[in-house]
């Protein structure tokens, strides 16, 4: 860069040595321990306790959290965004504030640039994706029949989890299970401030006092009563107690995409547009 | 000689449904009492409530002492010495229980969550909440009477929550531990702070999060602090003034018995909080207090040994806290299993005895004058243990520890239960307890301690299992560590668990349900849905004739009477 203006100029060389005067704040757009080497280090140990829980050890997402080693993230860009998300959370999501609701242990300012170092040394080079993202996007909404159900930016079904964002915090494995085995680890629904633990899409099969029969996926449920939705999108409410029976299965009424019915490298042209709606 | 107003008899489970019927419960004389007699104890106790709160009477050491006395009054955290969580009231039943309805509802706007249990002191409720709120309220109405604030610093260390789980009460006062680790008493008409005493450096990773104990005028409390490397204390303050009695360090130092049970300068970091409130046998005058995990909760390498007093039951003399006789459920822990579960006295054939749900999955029954164990059976879904010693405590399998890439153990880091009071049915004899069936994986990786910084030496995540988590209500059956009968939650909950007089169980969800159930079978009898998840304890009172039942779910306090 070619700096013109002079006065920019001298304040561009003092620009290392205010960064030495100031101490940490959230307001920095880079970490203030970007070029320590120990950072990372130190924010492994950080990560561990705090974050992994849900993002998994080495940030490559766990059940419940997304992949952070992805370069391009969904609610953060730059150092002070990851400052800002760590710090209060995301709100509508399962992502807490620093050290509230008892998860984590309160971290410091530092702690915080700390794992922000930890989480950037982690992160790998977007590797672009192998498949025709046009491809994807043929099949996503034709022959593999997914917008049956899933939706992305307002256009598909209502049955399934929405996956206008799932490119993007998802790894490429944990999407390809998802697909090949549906019913391994179910996908996360509602997330509900009072509850621990975000809703899955369980599927459910009631019969009603008149005898009718209704299977759907769980919306929501406690003890005593159940939101599903059926097949064909219907959403139903019932109070436990006044059905004839109730039972609920682990299994999804997502079919297993084998071989068969979606080929490898067509998995990897729908993984490839799924990721080029995630990272938009 | 031994007090009689500990529950006498444990009932046999085949005879319980007929205690039940016929109503035979322990009462503060010992003996057995028929409905009619309890009933026209309860209106003695409402007559004796009006003279008394027309007295403006003083909370004496006597009536906590003899708390059964007064069933409308709820004057500690579990509701009496015993640990029990029992309500001596009965006015709400399995026959009416289904008509009860939300009298009112008193919100504290902090976020949050509120986990202490009121206190109920002739028709005022007196109770703490988020980052150290607290407050008096009219049990009638829930309006309130006064507020107290305490002014936390920015940097506080509160590792799990920024909450409390409520008061104690002796005369003119009550008392509060804070997450800043101060002791403070309160004046229970205004909340004006009469003392505040600084028990330990918040900075290095102490606070409080217990409801302290009252015992003749000195307040017991214990320290948390497990996450940061602190070294655990239990602590007595004299009531009227504010000074420290007594101080237990619940990690021996040198030339302390014990203190070889931990490798090097490990003691100095050893943790053992003792953040769950105690019971008290004024017979032997012995407070039995729980304590924590030792530190860094998962990671045992650096402090070899049984790691001395952690994750114990410790048995002290309530006027000198002189160590009488310790209990370790799990020696050298490395699983987060915390032994802070109130410990439950009850009698049964003569033999004084500690029953303890713990966290590390199995059901414990000491002998309460020895410390010796009596049984333990496992609870719930359990992977670390398949032997025991000769004294019949579970040991720990070779393969039990974690691994940097993470092995899994049953139950997880949160435990077959976890700090939710259980209750002690006297006249079903049973023991109810939340519980949850959880794998977690458990890695471990060295890390330097740094005073006042987190220190793990670990993480544990969700085990990857199809498996879900499944949380339960269970009865217990002492006699036998059987399961009597268990009622599955949605999801598991955080809720500890009341029984009454009138035959009933309340529990609350994570759902945000408060439930009532038949306490012989473990039928839902009633439900009402409060919209914040539970995490505390529910108890009962009477104001006016009336009873009541109280629960607090997200921020809020209920309650319920009815009609």
């Amino acid at each position: 860069m070619i700096v013109h203006n002079r006065a920019l100029q001298s304040a561009l060389l003092f620009l290392p040595l205010l960064l030495l005067i100031c101490p940490a704040r959230a307001a920095d757009d880079r970490n203030p321990l970007a070029n320590d080497p120990k950072a990372a280090k130190a924010g492994e140990y950080e990560f561990r306790i705090n974050c992994a829980m849900c993002h998994g050890l080495g940030a490559r997402g766990g059940g419940r959290g997304p992949d952070l080693t992805r370069a391009k993230k969904k609610h953060a860009t730059t150092d002070a965004d990851l400052f800002q998300v760590i710090s209060n959370g995301i709100t509508g999501t399962a992502m807490p504030g620093n050290g509230i609701g008892g998860q984590g242990v309160g971290m410091t300012d530092d702690e915080i640039w700390e794992i922000i170092a930890y989480i950037r040394s982690q992160e790998v080079k977007s590797s672009a994706a192998s498949g025709n993202a046009d491809h994807g996007k043929q099949l996503f909404y034709g022959e593999a029949n997914c917008s049956s159900c899933h939706m992305i930016n307002g256009r598909g079904g209502h049955l399934g989890p929405e996956l206008s964002g799932v490119g993007a915090s998802r790894t490429h494995d944990a999407i390809v299970d998802s697909v090949r085995n549906p019913s391994r680890i179910l996908a996360w629904g509602l997330t509900e401030s009072s509850k621990e633990f975000a809703q899955e899409y369980e599927t459910v099969t009631v019969t009603t006092a008149d005898g009718q029969q209704i299977k759907g996926v769980t919306l929501n449920e406690d003890n005593f009563s159940v939101q599903l939705m059926d097949a064909e999108e219907q959403i139903y409410m019932f109070e436990k107690d006044k059905l004839r029976s109730f039972s609920k299965s682990r299994e999804s009424m997502m079919p297993a995409y084998n071989q068969t019915a979606l080929s490898d490298r067509n998995l990897e042209d729908l993984i490839a547009y799924l990721a080029s709606v995630g990272t938009k | 000689m031994r007090n009689n107003n500990e529950p006498s008899v444990i009932p046999t489970a085949a005879g319980a449904r007929a205690h039940h019927k016929n109503s035979v419960i322990p009462t503060v004389a010992g003996a057995p009492a028929t409905a009619t007699w309890r009933n026209l104890l309860f209106l003695c106790s409402i007559t004796t409530l009006a003279l008394l709160t027309s007295a403006s009477a003083q909370v004496t050491s006597d009536r906590i002492l003899h708390s059964g006395r007064e069933p409308e009054n709820w004057l500690t955290y579990s509701g009496d010495y015993a640990g029990r969580r029992h309500s001596l009231l009965d006015q709400i039943n399995a026959s009416n229980v289904s008509k009860l309805t939300a009298k009112w509802v008193y919100q504290t706007n902090t976020g949050g969550r509120i986990e202490g249990t009121p206190l109920a002191v002739d028709g005022i409720l007196y109770e703490t909440g988020q980052d150290d709120r607290a407050f008096a309220l009219d049990a009638r109405t829930g309006r309130p009477i006064w507020l107290y604030q305490h002014q936390l610093p920015q940097d506080i260390r509160p590792c799990c929550g920024r909450v409390n789980r409520g008061f104690a009460i002796l005369g003119d006062r009550v008392f509060l531990g804070t997450l800043d680790a101060h002791v403070i008493a309160l004046d229970r008409k205004t909340g004006s702070v009469l003392w505040d005493q600084t028990s330990a450096d918040y900075k290095l990773g102490y606070s409080f999060t217990v409801a302290p104990l009252v015992i003749k005028d000195t307040v017991i409390i214990g320290v948390s602090g497990g996450e940061y490397g602190i070294r655990g204390f239990i602590d007595a303050y004299d009531a009227a003034t504010g000074q420290r009695r007594w101080r237990f360090y619940t990690v021996p130092g040198p030339g302390e018995p014990g203190h070889d049970s931990w490798e090097g300068d490990s003691w100095k970091i050893g943790g053992a909080p003792a953040w769950n409130s105690g019971t008290y046998d004024p017979a032997t005058n012995q407070v039995f207090w729980p304590t924590g995990n030792p530190s860094p909760s998962n990671r045992g390498e650096g402090r070899a040994g049984d790691n001395l007093y952690s994750n114990s039951l410790l048995a002290l003399n309530a006027d000198t806290g002189k160590l009488n006789w310790y209990f370790q459920f799990t020696k050298h822990d490395e699983h987060d299993w915390d032994a802070t579960q109130v410990p439950v006295l009850v009698d049964s054939n003569g033999k004084h005895l500690i029953l303890q749900a713990n966290r590390n999955g199995f059901f414990y029954v000491l002998d309460r004058t020895t410390g010796k164990l009596v049984s333990a059976n496992a609870y719930g879904k359990q992977t670390w243990s398949d032997s025991k010693d000769a004294e019949g405590r579970p040991i720990a399998k070779k393969d039990a520890s974690p691994t940097l890439e993470g092995h899994t153990v049953c139950p997880g880091a949160l435990g077959t239960t976890n700090f939710y009071p259980p209750t002690f049915d006297p006249q079903t004899g049973l023991l109810y307890v939340t519980t949850r069936d959880q794998c977690d994986t458990f890695s471990t990786a060295p890390q330097p301690y740094e005073a006042g910084h987190a220190y793990y030496g670990s993480a544990y995540f969700p085990s990857d299992e199809a498996e879900p988590y499944r949380g339960f209500l269970k009865a217990l059956d002492p006699a036998t560590g059987e399961v009597k009968w268990k009622f599955e939650h949605t999801s598991p909950t955080w809720s500890g668990v009341l029984s009454t007089a009138g035959g009933l169980i309340f529990t609350g969800d994570a759902e945000g349900n408060f439930i009532a159930l038949d306490a012989p079978t473990g039928k839902t009898l009633w439900h009402f849905q409060t919209g914040g998840a539970v995490y505390a304890g529910p108890m009962s009172f009477a104001v006016d004739g009336k009873q009541y039942v109280a629960i607090a779910a997200g921020s809020s306090l209920f309650t319920f009477a009815l009609p």
